[in-house]
């Protein structure tokens, strides 16, 4: 896997970002560059803002202060900008979130024949293929209530990947998934990640993180307590947190 | 234990009528004391409605006055207008019927029969014959529907789509009265011709309105929000009569004297700004039911606010709300029944008419009976429609 760092041009650049929820001060700071091509992931304790901050990337939640930019085009209050990056940006949910009134085939051509204006013919084929890749071509035509949680957590990963983003962002993927359908879940991640994805992954997934991530966050209360490869992390981690938060979960 | 597992096939009890009756209606002392009374009680109110209806009922005052109830003063030499709308919306139905509804046997001859039993109906043997005509096409299009659908299913709502302009334009005519189709004053509208007009436009119209109302009071911007909760409170707090006694007596002191909006119009108008209230509480809580992630991943694919509402949470908030919508399309049918303190002459309004001729006076119960039975008959109509659609959409949610 080669990554094309371009200092100067990162695929995602976040300058000195704070958000607020009401008085509550969730962001505090974040000041980071993700490359083309890298994988990158970030843990923390709940309620330390990851969450928050993979959000801001696509502007589901919106930033206050500071300056992000994503592929090149700074998110603000324009619409079509915001749009734009979203175009470009897939995510995968927690929880899902497939739209159960479509099939699964519906799911994945929805977005790149009305954002897109793809033929459906050709959205279709597409869209098959891309369920060939993460395993469940044969479930096309079921909605998602009748397949498992590792089932629909890959459909909505063929539904990210099918609007064929430059970036991929993950907010804690495998958390809802019973431990038996983690794995099916991260081996198309890990696939993904080899093909050369620039991906934003929250995740306490620490296999994972060993296996692929190029870079490492740690957060905590809305700011980044230590960042480095996970050798560094894992084998000397520098902060009394870091140290303590990974051997809680470690442990596990 | 063996390794061999059996698989079981699941218990089987033979049915035996007294089993069924012993576990259904006799099951204690209790529950038979219940059984005979309930029967007893059924027994007698049956027997009485028998035979009220069957000896004692003089139909006369309904049998002479089918035609105001069913069309009001509207001219007979042109009734042939009103029928062939009756035959589109025969054939409408059977095709419908045969495409999309045609689930249960029982329910389809129903409703195949239905024409040629009102065929039974006394009544003029010119009436009787078209009558037949507009059974004959409703199986026709029955058949159609059935063993044709792939090329029908768009034609059909394209159709139904059409229908009520044209019927508008059929009912009401446009050219003078030595051209084909002569201008038919509303005054001489009524009867249940009138009650469905005016329904199917408050039904049909108060439908978007609802649906940007709802939208508009949910919006981000202040005041498309206001407006939206403004009107809808406004309105959800008045009663209907008062609306519309407002359309008929208020509405031309506030327009300019030289326009004069018509005053069956005027009732629909009043009629489809009130359900529209209703409506739009009901969308908002089917909109409100679909979970936030929903939107979320609609806009992280890059869908624009409206595709999102269009293709994802609108399609979802509708299934939430079916069952409403299905009262409250009941609901507004018999609530068109107001419009006779206005002065219409719906079916409630032709009935008091009738009531006053001197040859029935008295014949309240036959009168009040038989609307009682349209009402009842077209509401359960809708009310298994209803059901039929929330069944079909109700197995992918189940399989959800």
């Amino acid at each position: 896997m080669v990554i094309q760092s371009d200092p100067h041009n990162p695929m995602i650049r976040f300058v000195d970002v704070h958000k607020w929820y009401g008085q509550f001060h969730a962001l505090r700071g974040i000041t980071m560059d993700i490359q083309k091509g890298e994988t990158v992931v970030v843990f923390g304790p709940s309620g330390s803002g990851k969450s928050t901050f993979i959000r801001t990337i696509n502007r589901l939640e919106e930033h206050q202060r500071g300056q992000i930019i994503v592929d090149g085009i700074e998110l603000t209050h324009n619409v079509r900008n915001i749009e734009r990056v979203r175009t470009e940006t897939g995510m995968v949910f927690q929880s899902f979130n497939l739209f159960p009134h479509l099939t699964v085939l519906q799911n994945v051509v929805l977005a790149p024949t009305n954002v897109r204006k793809w033929k459906k013919k050709q959205a279709e084929e597409i869209a098959m293929q891309l369920l060939t890749r993460v395993g469940i071509p044969e479930q096309a035509n079921k909605f998602p209530g009748q397949l498992s949680g590792g089932q629909q957590q890959r459909v909505a990963i063929a539904r990210a990947l099918a609007m064929q983003p430059k970036i991929m962002l993950f907010d804690e993927p495998t958390s809802a998934l019973d431990p038996e359908m983690i794995k099916e879940v991260l081996d198309v991640m890990i696939g993904l990640a080899h093909s050369g994805m620039t991906m934003v992954v929250v995740t306490h997934e620490m296999g994972f993180a060993r296996a692929v991530a190029n870079r490492m966050y740690f957060f905590d209360q809305g700011t980044i307590i230590e960042e480095g490869t996970p050798e560094k992390i894992f084998n000397h981690p520098e902060s009394d947190r870091t140290k303590l938060f990974l051997s809680q979960i470690l442990e596990k | 234990m063996s390794t061999n597992q059996t698989i079981l096939p699941p218990p089987f009890e033979r049915f035996s009528v007294l089993k069924w009756l012993r576990d259904n209606l006799f099951q204690n002392w209790f529950s038979g004391v219940v059984t005979v009374v309930s029967l007893y009680v059924i027994f007698v109110t049956g027997r009485g409605i028998l035979v009220w209806t069957l000896t004692q009922a003089k139909w006369q005052v309904i049998t002479a006055n089918i035609q105001l109830l069913m069309v009001g003063q509207y001219p007979s030499t042109q009734l042939w207008r009103i029928w062939i709308l009756v035959g589109i919306l025969g054939l409408l139905a059977g095709l419908s019927w045969g495409l999309w509804i045609n689930q249960r046997p029982v329910a389809t001859i129903l409703m195949l029969l239905g024409p040629f039993l009102l065929v039974l109906f006394p009544g003029s043997t010119q009436a009787r014959l078209q009558m037949a005509v507009v059974g004959v096409i409703t199986v026709v299009g029955y058949l159609l529907g059935k063993f044709l659908p792939r090329f029908l299913k768009k034609p059909v709502i394209i159709a139904w789509a059409v229908y009520l302009p044209l019927a508008f334009i059929m009912v009401r005519g446009w050219s003078a009265d030595s051209g084909p189709m002569p201008v038919v004053d509303t005054d001489v509208w009524g009867g249940l011709m009138l009650t469905s007009l005016i329904a199917a436009v408050g039904i049909i119209l108060s439908y978007p309105l609802g649906v940007i109302l709802a939208v508009g009071r949910m919006s981000r911007y202040p005041l498309m929000r206001a407006v939206s909760i403004v009107y809808i409170e406004l309105i959800r707090s008045v009663p209907l009569i008062s609306v519309f006694f407002m359309a008929q007596t208020m509405l031309p002191l506030f327009l300019p004297s030289n326009i004069d909006i018509d005053r069956v119009v005027r009732a629909m108008i009043a009629f489809t700004l009130f359900s529209a209230a209703y409506m739009a509480e009901s969308v908002r809580g089917g909109l409100q039911a679909v979970p936030k992630g929903q939107h979320e991943a609609a806009a992280a694919l890059g869908l624009s606010n409206f595709d999102s509402l269009r293709l994802v949470v609108f399609p979802q908030a509708l299934k939430n709300i079916l069952p409403i919508l299905t009262a409250s399309v009941i609901g507004d049918f018999r609530d068109t029944s107001l419009v006779m303190i206005v002065g219409l002459l719906d079916l409630l309004g032709i009935a008091r008419v009738i009531l006053a001729q001197p040859a029935f006076l008295g014949r309240h119960i036959e009168v009040y009976s038989f609307l009682a039975a349209i009402y009842w008959l077209i509401s359960y109509i809708m009310s298994y429609i209803g059901q039929t659609i929330e069944a079909k959409v109700g197995l992918e949610s189940k399989l959800n």
